[in-house]
């Protein structure tokens, strides 16, 4: 695929040719060998692979984290981004939530949305506005009003972190979610408010990659496109129905039956 | 010589809202350096009893005689030269109860520094000391009704010899150390409070102490005593000139809580970064007494200070909170003592530092439970944030405890401002700055939220100032 066509308006997120290697005491190490991904307006990827298969590297490599070294391309909204510092990727609409979220002790759930709210439309929003879409967004959730002036992710459970993130995704209103096994942690009826929250975030006009271990989620948040990511590549792509698969089957036969390389949506 | 980076990294802002100076126009000035000429001239001006004048002469020679600190930081120690300060400076006119009797440049300092003003909004008392003498002072008439004293410390032993006598370094003994010693030879100003059984102050009392003079020496004493069941909150700030070369500021600070009585005593400590700060706090809690010191150190070059508590009744309870912040050049050696004289007493220290660029903090605690005292529970809790590669933190914990039915907890912690959380904040949109400023605004929370209000928006300020520019 040629660069022009990323510039179209059409395609929310993509990259070209992604590599992220990691240094440690050993050398370098490459986490992702080559990943082509084009998501579309109003798509929902899925990113499913078996534990230490790179998935959550691909994820904070995307969002720009500083540990990577990152080579390829990343477009985001017709935009190339992957220069930016993580700040200016989100500013722009690029969202990531997290499957460890960070505790920030002192700083409170409220004053901490409402910076980040401040930063990502680009000025400041008045308390009385900000209050109520804080609060309509609480309720959505199911999370306690009390959580606002809680500081942010400290003490949290596994579950009130993940709310909190897509409660996040949802006030933030970005053009494109990394979402980073939100479903680990979560129990059923958490799942099910959480994924009304992931489908509620998502409309016509944005786009999501769901990175996941686990099928569960996708039984609530229907993808349309589904990746299959092993040992730092996409050997897989199909549809909906191929979590079922997997379910059956499980990974290896897909590294044996290796077109490795081959996905794309394209 | 460190003293001109220092200048060269104080902020625009330091410079601007504090750093500032008056021309010297005073109508004494000791010249430098200290003997006993310069006490004897200082307890003359003062027109003192004898036997003020004897403990002066006596201090003098103790301090003399004592060698300097083994710990700290004896490197800055060392560069400190006694011979290059003035120990006296009398500012022109007498002291005034109303602004408009306050010498005009004076007066527009202490407008610049925002007395007047915090004052008239939120404080029932002010002493404002400028160099040497408090040169304005004020109690509201509701607490003066009351029977509550609040005066410089000058006018105290002048109006209420004996009770100034009978506590005057009976809670930090002339002998504790050489800065002690050096206090009670040339002190002058500081505040002295009593408060009548049973009265409790709700609005909280202030000092401010300014440094004018280049190579001024400051040396205020501060005796606060709390009659049975009475409670005061008393405030206390201070900044300085930004100059090339050093001053040096030590004040000794006596709290006396009867029982009963609760004293809670908030300093914000700005001094510019040539001064040395060498101060020795110690407070007395009686029976079912309650003592809390809470310590913002911020500015400065070299702080050296252990607020301490005695908890010599049953039950008496005592706190010690404190935040320091050393930025380049700076090194803040600051933390605490209690003492657990009595049983059943408690205690709590809560220790949070930041050190940025070069800058270094030190905690330096000591708990100590005597024979006898038992089931005490003493609480240590020291959180450091270090800033950069090169910034620096230490603890120096020291512990003596003589009973067994005693708890005794200590935590340390020595945090960096973390790449995972500096991304987590990043991927909301938030800058790398912000970002950093939202994880310190954050860890001194605690802090903080334990000052009024008026004070925790200055702190806000001025820690994010020194943060500018710092890089992660």
């Amino acid at each position: 695929m040629s660069n022009s066509t990323l510039n179209d308006r059409d395609i929310v997120f993509a990259c070209r040719n992604l590599h992220v290697s990691v240094q440690d005491k050993d050398g370098t190490k490459e986490l992702v060998k080559g990943v082509d991904l084009t998501v579309r307006k109003g798509e929902k990827h899925a990113l499913m692979g078996p534990n230490g298969s790179g998935k959550s590297t691909l994820a904070a490599a995307l969002m720009g984290h500083p540990s990577y070294e990152v080579s390829g391309e990343i477009w985001l909204a017709g935009e190339r981004i992957d220069e930016l510092e993580p700040h200016e990727r989100a500013r722009k609409g690029l969202f990531m939530s997290f499957q460890y979220p960070v505790a920030v002790p002192g700083v409170s759930v409220a004053n901490f949305l409402r910076a980040s709210l401040a930063a990502r439309r680009g000025q400041e929003i008045p308390v009385r506005e900000f209050r109520k879409e804080m609060t309509t967004a609480f309720t959505e959730l199911g999370i306690d009003r009390s959580f606002m002036s809680r500081y942010l992710n400290d003490g949290f459970s596994g579950g009130e972190k993940k709310r909190l993130e897509i409660l996040q995704m949802i006030m933030l209103k970005p053009v494109f979610s990394l979402l980073d096994e939100t479903d680990s942690g979560l129990d059923i009826d958490a799942l099910k408010v959480v994924s009304a929250g992931i489908n509620e975030a998502t409309g016509p006009e944005n786009g999501m990659l769901m990175v996941t271990h686990y099928q569960r989620i996708l039984d609530y948040v229907k993808p349309d496109v589904v990746h299959v990511f092993m040992e730092g590549r996409i050997v897989r792509t199909g549809g909906p129905d191929l979590p079922r698969q997997l379910e059956t089957k499980g990974y290896e036969w897909l590294l044996e039956d290796s077109a490795v390389g081959s996905g794309g949506t394209s | 010589m460190s003293t001109k980076q220092n200048v060269a990294s104080i902020n625009q802002d330091y410079t601007e809202k504090y750093g500032f100076h008056d021309p010297e126009d005073y109508f004494l000035k000791a010249p430098k350096g200290l003997d006993h000429e310069v006490v004897e001239m200082i307890s003359r001006k003062k027109k003192e009893p004898d036997w003020m004048r004897e403990i002066r002469h006596q201090a003098l020679d103790i301090f003399t005689e004592k060698p300097m600190p083994k710990w700290g930081n004896m490197e800055l120690l060392g560069e400190l030269d006694f011979e290059n300060i003035h120990y006296y400076i009398k500012p022109k006119g007498e002291q005034a109860q109303n602004w408009d009797d306050v010498p005009e440049n004076i007066k527009n300092t202490f407008e610049r520094l925002g007395v007047p003003e915090a004052e008239r909004k939120f404080l029932a008392g002010v002493t404002a000391q400028y160099e040497s003498e408090v040169v304005y002072h004020s109690i509201s008439k509701d607490l003066e009704k009351l029977g509550v004293i609040f005066m410089d410390m000058d006018s105290a032993l002048r109006e209420h010899p004996d009770i100034v006598r009978k506590y005057f370094g009976k809670i930090i003994p002339t002998r504790d150390n050489k800065f002690s010693a050096l206090n009670t030879a040339v002190w002058s100003g500081g505040s002295f409070i009593y408060v009548p059984k049973g009265v409790k102050v709700d609005i909280p009392l202030q000092a401010y102490f300014r440094i004018n003079a280049e190579n001024m020496g400051q040396f205020e004493r501060t005796l606060i005593i709390a009659d049975e069941g009475s409670s005061i909150h008393y405030i206390e700030g201070c900044t300085a000139p930004t100059y090339s070369s050093d001053s040096l500021h030590s004040a000794v600070v006596e709290l006396v809580a009867l029982k009963g009585a609760h004293i809670r005593y908030t300093t914000i400590q700005n001094w510019s970064t040539n001064v040395y700060n060498l101060v020795t706090k110690r407070a007395h809690a009686h029976e079912d007494a309650i003592v809390e010191w809470v310590d913002g150190n911020i500015g400065s070059k070299l702080t050296m200070k252990y607020p301490a508590i005695v908890l010599k009744g049953e039950r008496a309870h005592g706190e010690v909170l404190s935040i320091a912040f050393a930025g380049h050049g700076q090194h803040q050696d600051a933390g605490a003592k209690m003492i657990h004289a009595a049983p059943n007493t408690t205690s709590r220290i809560v220790s949070k530092s930041i050190s940025k660029d070069d800058g270094r903090s030190s905690y330096r605690g000591m708990i100590k439970v005597a024979k006898g005292a038992h089931g005490c529970k003493t609480n240590v809790e020291c959180d450091a944030l270090l800033i950069g590669r090169q910034a620096r933190s230490d603890t120096y914990p020291t512990m003596d405890v003589s009973e067994d039915d005693v708890r005794v907890e200590h935590e340390a912690r020595v945090s960096k401002v973390g790449e995972e959380q500096l991304f987590y904040l990043q991927s909301r949109g938030l800058d790398p700055d912000k970002a950093r400023m939202m994880i310190v605004n954050g860890f001194i929370e605690p802090f903080v939220k334990e000052l009024p209000m008026e004070y925790a928006v200055e702190l806000n300020r001025l820690i994010e100032l020194e943060m500018e520019g710092s890089v992660g």
